[in-house]
């Protein structure tokens, strides 16, 4: 259930593991699996305060990831709503 | 409550998938440049076949490739004035031009110069990586002082080029320099650069951990990106510690890169004059055909 919040397409991973050193609360670590390319793709750490906040998707060089807000399960958002739309919200 | 699009209905939309993946090297900051493109093209919600993407030949260059719309690799250096040539064969185009540090400042620094002075409607997007990556890391006109590259293995001995002060200095409508590490102030400027009538230029510090960073004790990737956070500032924060701060502050924030929105006004752009123009010539030949 954890792992459907953020789902990486892992043929496109490069390994630079940008998300992991990026992530504000350092919810992200190596997987354990091989890809393609011979490296390890990111996954959500099995206990995780991942709160949604997309930096992972918006920073990815490859375009790899994608978060998706789980509705149902309810977490305090922290610090901003983020709206990619450069700081405003419409 | 905002629909929030996710990054993969936005790949689906501007992405061409066939390309995918890139072949830039690991780390690079091209990819996320392309990201808040994306991001922005998204938010203004333009119709992708009135948008034409330019490039000229670089790493840069390559990110037209990889979107889903009608874009121009050209020669080195000229794809400032391929966009040109596109902007006056029809001014309701959107013309983006994607253009690398070398591409633009060095080999087509005299494009850039006078497409800046005659205000043409475009966006240039320049992404300095201080160096010529593809071609083998040559020293780049942006590289900062004392920076190893192939040309120069005893350090950069002349003084940087600084794109944004020259584009300020000719009077171009917006200006902007952002780092890739923080995506949301780049998307905005993207975003604000595009809707700007008149010649809007944004230059992105992307980190190179192949061709700069090995060079420059900077390879592993997570030192690089980091590098960037610790030697760039705010231009706000940057003129307040300079007009308030202690000798000590001043000392430290001397050599940083700032960053920010450099300038932001709304000057007639070249084909609104032209427009113009051609509208007094009419009036006064009607007027003199109007007299006989």
């Amino acid at each position: 259930m954890v792992c459907l919040m953020i789902e990486v397409r892992e043929d496109w991973c490069k390994g630079c593991n940008i998300c992991i050193d990026r992530c504000p609360v350092d919810a992200l670590e190596e997987s354990d699996i091989l890809n393609r390319r011979g490296v390890r793709p990111p996954k959500l750490k099995e206990k995780n305060d991942c709160n949604f906040c997309r930096l992972c998707e918006l920073i990815c060089p490859d375009l790899a990831i994608t978060v998706f807000p789980d509705e149902k399960e309810k977490k305090p958002v922290k610090k901003t709503l983020l709206t990619p739309v450069g700081g405003k919200i419409k | 409550m905002v629909k929030i699009k996710t990054a993969d209905e936005l790949n689906k939309k501007f992405l061409r998938e066939g390309m995918w993946p890139t072949i830039f090297c690991n780390g690079c900051g091209h990819g996320v440049v392309l990201e808040y493109t994306f991001w922005a093209l998204e938010e203004l919600g333009l119709d992708m076949d009135k948008v034409i993407f330019s490039s000229g030949i670089g790493c840069s260059s390559r990110l037209p490739g990889y979107i889903n719309a009608d874009g121009l690799h050209t020669t080195h250096g000229r794809a400032i004035a391929f966009a040109t040539g596109i902007k006056a064969a029809d001014p309701d185009f959107n013309v983006i031009v994607f253009t690398g540090d070398g591409d633009c400042a060095g080999i087509g620094g005299n494009h850039f110069i006078h497409a800046a002075r005659r205000n043409i409607d475009m966006t240039v997007i320049m992404i300095n990586n201080f160096i010529y990556g593809m071609t083998g890391g040559q020293l780049a006109p942006t590289a900062p002082l004392g920076s190893i590259a192939t040309t120069a293995p005893y350090g950069n001995i002349e003084h940087p080029f600084d794109i944004c002060n020259l584009a300020c200095a000719l009077g171009a409508n917006y200006v902007a320099r952002w780092g890739v590490s923080h995506p949301y102030q780049p998307i905005k400027s993207i975003k604000e650069g595009i809707q700007k009538k008149g010649f809007s230029l944004l230059e992105f510090l992307a980190p190179c951990p192949t061709a700069y960073g090995r060079r420059n004790k900077l390879g592993d990737i997570k030192k690089h990106w980091e590098w960037y956070d610790n030697n760039t500032i705010l231009k706000e924060d940057l003129e307040k510690i300079m007009k308030y701060g202690s000798e000590q502050e001043k000392e430290q924030v001397k050599d940083k890169i700032p960053l920010g929105v450099f300038q932001d006004i709304q000057k007639p752009g070249f084909f609104e004059a032209y427009e113009q123009l051609v509208d007094r010539l009419k009036e006064k030949e009607s007027k003199s055909i109007g007299g006989k």
